[in-house]
């Protein structure tokens, strides 16, 4: 139904020539997955797809096409990069048009396998249903309990600022707690936290996928490349991968819309998503801002009010 | 650890002071004969606006045990608002490494003015304190 209308809202969009390209999800080879799709022909919408995979934060390619009109598919977290990005004056020529979809919060496949034995080579959605089959087995799961737990904790999923609304808006509330992995993280003392986070860390192998995977890393010379100054060598010891995290997760404050794609495309399951929520919570609790909200508000670390909480200063 | 006792290690702490307050603070501090510990490294910066977070973290992962970073007054910045932005990146950049572990004296900041070399030598003297109190720093530094 939804997959429909959006194929619908996509095709009327490139026959009249609104838009010059479609960023959208499509089904592919793999299941319980979706690949990003180009399209630049109204036949080409035909390959759209809407499920619970469609994890993907598409605002990421957004950067690779700014000479064009593009018009976007994006859920609650995608459409809020798109309005941080468009507040870091990342669309100089053509502000994306949004195709947002209410999201219904996006399922781990992670966690399917896990409840899985044998390899996965089919999946199908009916309703609150998850349906696996692989050679020898079937099994029905119920979608709620393998989804991500960014999803789980997210109150924006109907998306903000869309231009059209594919669906109707959603209520907003959580399942979760907002970010228990932070809270659970605050509770331990300060050595056992540097210890826990350099533990996590120690694994990273310096990829960068989390920085390609997210909308918000488009410097064209991030920090960790740049050799004058150089920050930071590159090698896997303990520190210098500390300094990348911390300052990969700092240079986010409050541009982060906690879409979690960071962590999902980490080939090492690194946790990454509770250092981000932990400044989105920062900035939310000092300055009242949450990103891509309000689409007028100038990100927080770029603006100030001179009554701003310095009780931290001698 | 233990080798290492309190009385023969003395902290290294790096102070970026602006150069139109604190730094001139710090020079009436001299000027005037007023005593401060000598843990302290300066290096002068054009106002607390221009603190990059990843000085702050260079100069842990070098080896300083203890970073701090002094401006102008608010409403006294000779760029007008660049204290009150590096306030926001400190307040966040201070919070953030708090809940990575690293100990909330590790990096503090303070408002010194040109006229202030009394309370140049104690916020020092504070600083300075407070970074023994915790040893040096193991967690971050390069080895
Ligand atoms: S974070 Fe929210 S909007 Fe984004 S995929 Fe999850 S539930 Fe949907
Ligand atoms: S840091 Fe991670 S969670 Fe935040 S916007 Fe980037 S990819 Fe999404
Ligand atoms: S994606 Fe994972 S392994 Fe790669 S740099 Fe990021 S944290 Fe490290
Ligand atoms: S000039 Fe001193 S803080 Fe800006």
């Amino acid at each position: 139904m939804i997959q429909e209308k959006l194929r619908e809202k996509a095709k009327e969009l490139l026959s009249k020539k609104e838009v010059d390209l479609i960023i959208g999800f499509s089904e592919w080879t793999l299941p319980l997955r979706t690949t990003p799709v180009f399209i630049r022909t109204p036949e080409g919408t035909e390959s759209l797809a809407w499920n619970s995979f469609c994890e993907n934060n598409l605002a990421t390619y957004l950067h690779k096409f700014g000479r064009f009109k593009v018009g976007i598919v994006v859920k609650g977290c995608d459409a809020r990069s798109v309005v941080a990005l468009s507040l870091e004056k990342r669309f100089p020529n053509h502000r994306p048009l949004l195709i947002g979809v209410p999201c219904q919060r996006m399922v781990d496949r992670k966690k399917v396998k896990k409840a899985v034995k044998g390899e996965i080579l089919q999946a199908v959605e009916q309703g609150d249903l998850l349906v696996v089959k692989g050679e020898d087995f079937e099994v029905t799961l119920k979608r709620d309990d393998f989804l991500y737990s960014v999803c789980r904790s997210c109150t924006h999923r109907t998306p903000n600022q869309a231009d059209f609304l594919i669906g109707d808006p959603v209520e907003e509330f959580p399942l979760d707690e907002a970010h228990p992995d932070v809270s659970e993280f605050e509770g331990k003392t300060p050595e056992e936290r540097w210890g826990s986070f350099e533990k996590e860390i120690s694994r990273c192998i310096r990829c960068y996928a989390c920085r390609e995977a997210c909308p918000m890393c488009y410097c064209t010379e991030c920090f960790v490349d740049s050799t004058r100054p150089k920050w930071i060598e590159k090698s896997l010891s303990p520190s210098d991968l500390a300094f990348y995290h911390i300052v990969r997760a700092y240079h986010q404050t409050g541009r982060c819309s906690g879409c979690g794609a960071c962590e999902r495309a980490c080939p090492m399951d690194i946790r990454l998503t509770h250092l981000t929520q932990k400044l989105n919570q920062e900035v939310k609790d000092l300055y009242g801002f949450e990103t891509g909200i309000q689409p007028e508000v100038p990100p927080p670390l770029s603006t100030f009010h001179p009554e701003d909480e310095q009780g931290f200063i001698k | 650890m233990e080798s290492e006792t309190v009385t023969n290690w003395e902290p290294k702490i790096l102070a970026f002071l602006c150069n139109w307050c604190s730094y001139a603070g710090a020079d009436l501090a001299g000027t005037s004969r007023i005593q401060y510990p000598p843990n302290i490294r300066v290096i002068r910066v054009p106002c607390s606006g221009r603190i990059n977070p990843l000085f702050i973290l260079k100069a842990l992962q070098g080896g300083m045990d203890g970073v701090l970073v002094s401006g102008c007054h608010p409403g006294d910045c000779h760029f007008l608002s660049g204290n009150y932005i590096g306030r926001r990146k400190s307040a966040t950049l201070k919070r953030f490494l708090e809940y990575l572990g690293v100990e909330e004296n590790r990096v503090q900041f303070s408002w010194v003015s040109a006229a202030e070399g009394v309370k140049f030598s104690q916020v020092i003297q504070e600083v300075t304190e407070d970074v023994k109190k915790l040893g040096p720093l193991r967690n971050f530094v390069k080895k």
